[in-house]
């Protein structure tokens, strides 16, 4: 897909997370708005998948490790055509398959349950790993939250992946630079991450490490490629960006994290991403 | 494959290493994780014979078991095994996430559950682990008595897709089965020993305590009958109802907290289906400490004669 396709493709998945949310009155919106681009670039460009034969056992596989995101993932998947774009009406009411956080049980299209963060990351290291096991040819993506890499699994995770020298693992870290309450923030910004500078932290652990904006179509495309080409170690693509992307009102606010927009705000909103702010 | 004779000693964690090398050897999906235990676990077998499917996780149980789930949601059938009280306690939100709800194809090997673990200490004992399993869904929780019926239930959990909990004893235990006739079933009971009084109900290394129980009560003119339950979740509720309306009393008797593990399943059964006095043998909810074999089981509550006792004070209660 072109890379002006992706970015209006970005741009209906972002309506539609908003619409999602707003219609089941609960949700995420930061996060899965700061993934939407990745997650883009991911299922219509980089990933070898075919969303009529979901579990082809030749697929690349992903794993949202910030499960809380689920929200972007499905509006990704109903874009990519797994399921029917009114289904995304269903999210998070009894008996849906579009649980508020990803269960592969119910769920063509999903590779992996998550929800309790730092988990994910494990589920991708053995995925690839089985993958180098038998030989296989296929890659693995899972995203990290910044926030969750407060969590040690994360890590112990990474000294595996490095040990094993998965170079068939791509991390991507959506490196938005808030969480849900965290920290009393400096710079301009409420509430922020006491995380180091991730792209040391991960390099100490034996990571390739390319930094690039996240919101950057042309950058995000370029990095997947370079991470493929990587032999003999894991890659993490530090992804730099904004909570709440696309919103002007949303960006870089914290409370956002989860709330549930206004009729107004609703309608602002949507405006604004018909006006291909991106 | 070993030849286990009756009555003799053999330890558990040396039957599971042979026997998870022998099935990895004849299927390539099977891999054993580890924890950097191999070499208490017995694990280190498979390490050593069948590198290529033996896989190092480091100290790291979190990961261990996120890998593991990984895996099998690509074909694997992991083996993961470390000390009970870490795999079921450190990894357990990652078992519930990542295995449990997802019912993925992950075998889990609790070694060292009990108090009988070298002299380690409360830190190292796992005595909650069969309550903590027992309230996953999916999970199905299996304690062998013998090394004999591990292999089994070994076989079983092979050919089982979904999650399997096994806790396993550090110490040689005298073989109860006979290996060419015994076939473990899930959800199934076995009765050792009849009798008339009272059923003593009992898992994994607390079977062969019981068996020796009932021998004194013979003495005393007490006809207790043993039923075993290697299947606690699963449990035989059919087993257990048909062993109170024919004895009318019951002791159950388990190396673990008397609190939700096989006690507590029991008195489920008994509460729902046919009410009976009981008494449950374990360890009374104490914090326990680091001691010999011998003195735990005396000062926790856990050795023949206090399982007898429990038999005279349930028999004191029991109706009719």
């Amino acid at each position: 897909m072109q890379v002006t396709e992706l970015v209006k493709t970005a741009r209906e998945i972002r309506r539609n997370i908003i619409r999602t949310v707003y219609r089941a009155q609960a949700g995420h919106l930061g996060g899965p708005l700061s993934a939407t681009d990745l997650l883009t670039a991911l299922y219509f460009e980089v990933m070898k998948i075919d969303p009529d034969n979901p579990k082809d056992v030749m697929r690349d596989r992903f794993v949202l490790s910030k499960g809380h995101s689920a929200i972007a993932l499905y509006c990704t998947l109903a874009e990519r055509g797994y399921f029917s774009k009114a289904e995304l009406e269903t999210f998070d009411k009894i008996n849906s398959r579009l649980q508020a956080h990803p269960d592969m049980t119910v769920l063509p299209g999903l590779d992996m349950s998550t929800g309790s963060l730092g988990i994910g990351i494990s589920n991708a290291v053995g995925i690839a790993l089985g993958s180098k096991l038998e030989g296989s040819s296929f890659h693995t993506y899972c995203m990290v939250g910044d926030g969750e890499t407060q969590e040690g699994q994360v890590w112990e995770a990474a000294d595996t992946a490095v040990k094993y020298k998965l170079d068939n693992l791509t991390v991507v870290l959506d490196y938005n630079g808030l969480q849900q309450y965290g920290w009393p923030g400096t710079e301009g910004k409420e509430r922020e991450i006491p995380v180091l500078e991730p792209a040391e932290r991960w390099k100490a652990f034996g990571f390739h490490v390319i930094s690039i904006d996240g919101h950057d179509m042309l950058q995000i495309l370029r990095a997947f490629r370079e991470a493929k080409g990587v032999k003999g170690k894991p890659t993490i693509i530090i992804a730099h960006t904004v909570k709440g992307k696309g919103v002007s009102f949303m960006e870089g606010q914290y409370l956002w994290h989860s709330r549930v927009p206004t009729d107004p705000e609703l309608q602002a909103a949507l405006e604004e991403l018909a006006e291909g702010v991106v | 494959m070993v030849t286990l004779e009756k009555n003799h000693m053999v330890s558990m964690r040396d039957l599971f290493g042979q026997k998870l090398l022998a099935l990895s050897q004849a299927d390539t999906r099977v891999l054993a994780l580890d924890g950097d235990l191999a070499n208490s676990t017995k694990l280190d077998k498979v390490a050593e014979n069948n590198a290529k499917q033996f896989l190092q996780m480091g100290i790291a149980e979190q990961n261990m078991l996120g890998v593991a789930a990984g895996l099998a949601a690509v074909g694997f059938q992991p083996w993961v095994c470390s000390f009970a009280a870490f795999i079921v306690k450190r990894a357990l939100d990652p078992i519930v996430v990542s295995i449990s709800q997802p019912k993925l194809n992950v075998k889990m090997v609790g070694a060292y559950s009990g108090l009988l673990n070298g002299c380690t200490g409360k830190t190292h004992q796992g005595i909650e682990d069969m309550a903590i399993m027992r309230s996953l869904p999916n999970m199905v929780v299996l304690a062998p008595a013998d090394a004999v019926e591990l292999e089994k239930m070994m076989d079983f959990a092979y050919k089982y897709e979904g999650p399997v909990y096994i806790r396993l004893a550090r110490d040689p235990y005298p073989i109860l089965f006979d290996q060419a006739e015994y076939e473990f079933q899930i959800g199934k009971g076995v009765l050792l020993r009849e009798g008339n009084d009272v059923t003593i109900i009992s898992t994994g290394t607390q079977t062969s305590r019981s068996l020796i129980a009932a021998y004194l009560l013979e003495q005393q003119g007490i006809s207790a009958a043993v039923l075993h339950m290697p299947s606690v979740k699963p449990i035989d509720i059919e087993a257990v109802v048909a062993a109170a309306r024919t004895t009318g009393a019951i002791v159950t008797a388990e190396e673990h907290n008397i609190y939700g593990g096989l006690g507590s399943a029991v008195s489920e059964v008994l509460g729902e289906h046919w009410p009976t006095p009981m008494e449950r043998v374990g360890v009374q909810d104490k914090n326990t400490e680091s001691g010999s074999n011998d003195a735990l089981l005396d000062k926790y509550g856990l050795t023949p004669v206090h399982v007898a006792n429990a038999v005279l004070k349930v028999m004191a209660r029991k109706r009719g």
